[in-house]
């Protein structure tokens, strides 16, 4: 340390060379990732239809999937803390708007709004638990990941006397909030590019006449305002600067003034709500909610954010990033299935492309901090 | 520092008792601490210095005694009233965030913000503009508002952290031990910095085991020892001698030194 001069710092300003500078941005390995997973699958797939406006819709839709929930799991990352309930809270939130809407018969609105207040509830709940116990919000979300499966799967066996609850589109059928779930937008503008010749029409069958894609899924939607909330909240707030001090070192942030347990509690409360928002709009697609929804999630969301550039370790990521990752996921598990190649080979390649994204930030933290 | 404020002291330490059950921390420690000046509070490990500086800062309440602050009484209940009364403490661990960059850093947790479209956004320009303005009247040149602090050496980290203080008001600034984890050439950038803060009228409480960085800085020195103080010394009026003997408590080190050939 002592060899370091502090005050002639001029040829420290050579040393850092703009390839260093642009290695410590989060997004830049998802910016990296993107271009790399889009040629290699434009090579691949290209003829296959892959790019086409269906081919395009369809690796869009899961990529906004994947995109809602790396967004709350990104957030509180970065804040410090880790939520493995995810996927179950999904497959709860699921089957409790089903429970309200179609057993119970309830108003959609009203089931969709309970189901969210339920869900931010126990978000805050794992937040509370963690903040007030000191444990590992590792260990506390993977006790709900239980608790909540568990819940999913009983409840509608107890109710219902079987898991999948369907009649979920029908029951929703004129709601005004289902709409904002499951609709589509810019139908009228799909109809237009049909006509026109820009994108197929169906040529035979009920619809035929109509464009192949009538629309964009409220799910791209809700994926993309939720992108761009987390960024703005991230970078250009006050609260943002607080989710990075709380993530970066809680006691530094807490003598700074930084009202951390809050910010943690915040953060866990919107995950819920991420995953609620990702729930509600599988059900409406799906008209129905499963027990076995949201397997694994929570770790797609993880992979996606740590792809994005986030340390696992909180105080440092990006929701570009995020977004980014989950555009990674999305392309390469609907690329293999157009380039034909098996698809469980998706799974080798998420192990690999972790471990590279890791040993990345690894690499960029050590840059940062200057430690060696 | 002229007659008129040498009259006045900023913040005034009036016999502090402190006792947890039946140990005696403290036992009846006065100072005065004067706008512009270095006090520098010396004495071995055990002494009392933290828990004093605690009393000071609102942490510890004294068992007895009276800190008065601007002529009045004050009863600091937790650190928040002892902010609001301007006085602030650099820990030896600072309250800087490794990963975030020096400007985040410099205004966690009082961001300045812009409203735009009647949301407040926090405001980085300014953020940055000032971040800079400061960093460059206390010596260090930054690469970029947007370095991490991590990046910075030990010694910045507490200039960082003395300037940030000093910006959001402080006019009594606790040190605690800054310069104990630092080389030579970082130790007299930071007392450096001091000597600046100083300049600005701002009062420092100086807390080292070294005698060589009080004498550097200090205008007054105190020194604690098992919980009561021996009077606080002038600058000048005192040799460096006399003060590490009264560290010591006259003991042993006397002899010491004459081995050690005085650079204990």
């Amino acid at each position: 340390m002592s060899n370091e001069t502090t005050t002639g710092n001029d040829e420290r300003v050579n040393e850092m060379s703009s390839f260093r500078n642009a290695l410590i941005r989060p997004e830049l390995g998802g910016i990296i990732g993107t271009i790399a997973v889009f040629a290699v699958f434009i090579f691949l797939a290209g003829d296959s239809g892959m790019f086409s406006v269906q081919g395009v819709m369809n690796w869009s839709v899961v990529s906004a999937q994947f995109m809602i929930i790396a967004v709350g799991a990104c957030l509180l990352m970065i804040a410090g803390e880790f939520d493995l309930s995810v996927g179950s809270m999904i497959g709860f939130a699921g089957m409790l708007i089903a429970i309200f809407g179609v057993t119970f018969g309830w108003p959609m609105w009203m089931a969709i709004i309970l189901t969210f207040v339920i869900c931010m509830a126990i978000g805050a709940l794992n937040g509370l638990i963690c903040i007030r116990t000191g444990l590992p919000s590792f260990i506390v979300t993977l006790a709900f990941l239980f608790i909540l499966r568990g819940f999913t799967i009983f409840l509608p066996q107890t109710i219902e006397r079987k898991t999948i609850i369907g009649g979920i589109r029908e029951a929703a059928e004129g709601d005004w909030l289902s709409i904002v779930f499951g609709g589509k937008i810019l139908q009228g503008l799909f109809i237009y590019l049909g006509d026109l010749g820009v994108i197929a029409v169906f040529s035979r069958g009920t619809r035929a006449g109509q464009p192949v894609v009538d629309g964009i899924p409220m799910l791209i939607v809700w994926a993309l305002a939720l992108v761009i909330f987390g960024h703005i909240l991230l970078t250009k707030t006050r609260f943002g600067n607080w989710v990075f001090a709380s993530g970066g070192d809680a006691e530094a942030a807490r003598n700074s003034g930084v009202p951390v347990s809050k910010v943690k509690i915040l953060m866990f409360m919107f995950t819920a709500f991420c995953a609620t928002v990702f729930a509600t709009c599988q059900v409406m697609e799906f008209g129905s909610a499963g027990a076995d929804r949201g397997l694994l999630k929570e770790f797609e969301a993880i992979i996606a954010v740590v792809i994005g550039g986030a340390l696992l370790t909180g105080g440092y990521g990006s929701v570009i990033g995020a977004a980014l990752g989950a555009l990674i996921f999305g392309v390469v598990q609907q690329g293999l299935f157009f380039a034909g190649v098996e698809s469980s080979l998706f799974r080798v390649f998420l192990g690999v492309i972790l471990l590279g994204a890791v040993i990345l930030n690894t690499y960029i933290r050590r840059l940062i901090t200057g430690e060696r | 520092m002229n007659a008129q404020t040498e009259k006045k002291p900023i913040i005034e330490m009036h016999n502090i008792r402190k006792t947890y059950g039946p140990v005696i921390a403290l036992a009846g420690v006065s100072i005065k601490i004067y706008p512009g000046e270095c006090h520098c509070l010396l004495g071995d490990n055990g002494a009392g210095k933290s828990t004093f500086i605690k009393t000071m800062s609102g942490v510890v309440k004294p068992t007895e005694g009276d800190i008065i602050v601007g002529g009045n009484v004050q009863n600091f209940e937790n650190p928040r009233d002892a902010m609001e009364a301007g006085i602030a403490t650099v820990h030896q661990h600072l309250a800087m965030i490794p990963l975030m960059s020096v400007s985040r850093n410099f205004f966690l947790g009082n961001e300045p913000t812009k409203k735009i479209a009647g949301i407040q956004f926090y405001d980085r320009e300014k953020a940055d503009h000032e971040t800079m303005e400061a960093m460059r009247k206390m010596g260090i040149n930054l690469r970029g508002p947007d370095q991490a602090v991590g990046t910075l050496s030990g010694g910045e980290r507490q200039t960082v952290a003395i300037s940030r203080a000093v910006h959001f008001g402080a006019k009594v600034l606790i040190l605690d031990e800054p310069t104990s984890a630092l080389g030579v050439r970082q130790t007299s950038n930071v007392l450096a910095t001091i000597d600046k803060v100083r300049k600005e009228g701002v009062a420092v409480v100086f807390i080292t085991h070294n005698v060589r960085h009080a004498l550097a800085v200090g205008d007054r020195f105190t020194v604690l020892n098992r919980g009561t103080t021996h009077g606080t010394a002038e600058r000048g009026g005192i040799t460096p001698e006399a003060l590490q003997d009264l560290m010591a408590g006259g003991q042993e080190l006397a002899s010491l030194e004459g081995s050690l050939g005085g650079t204990v």
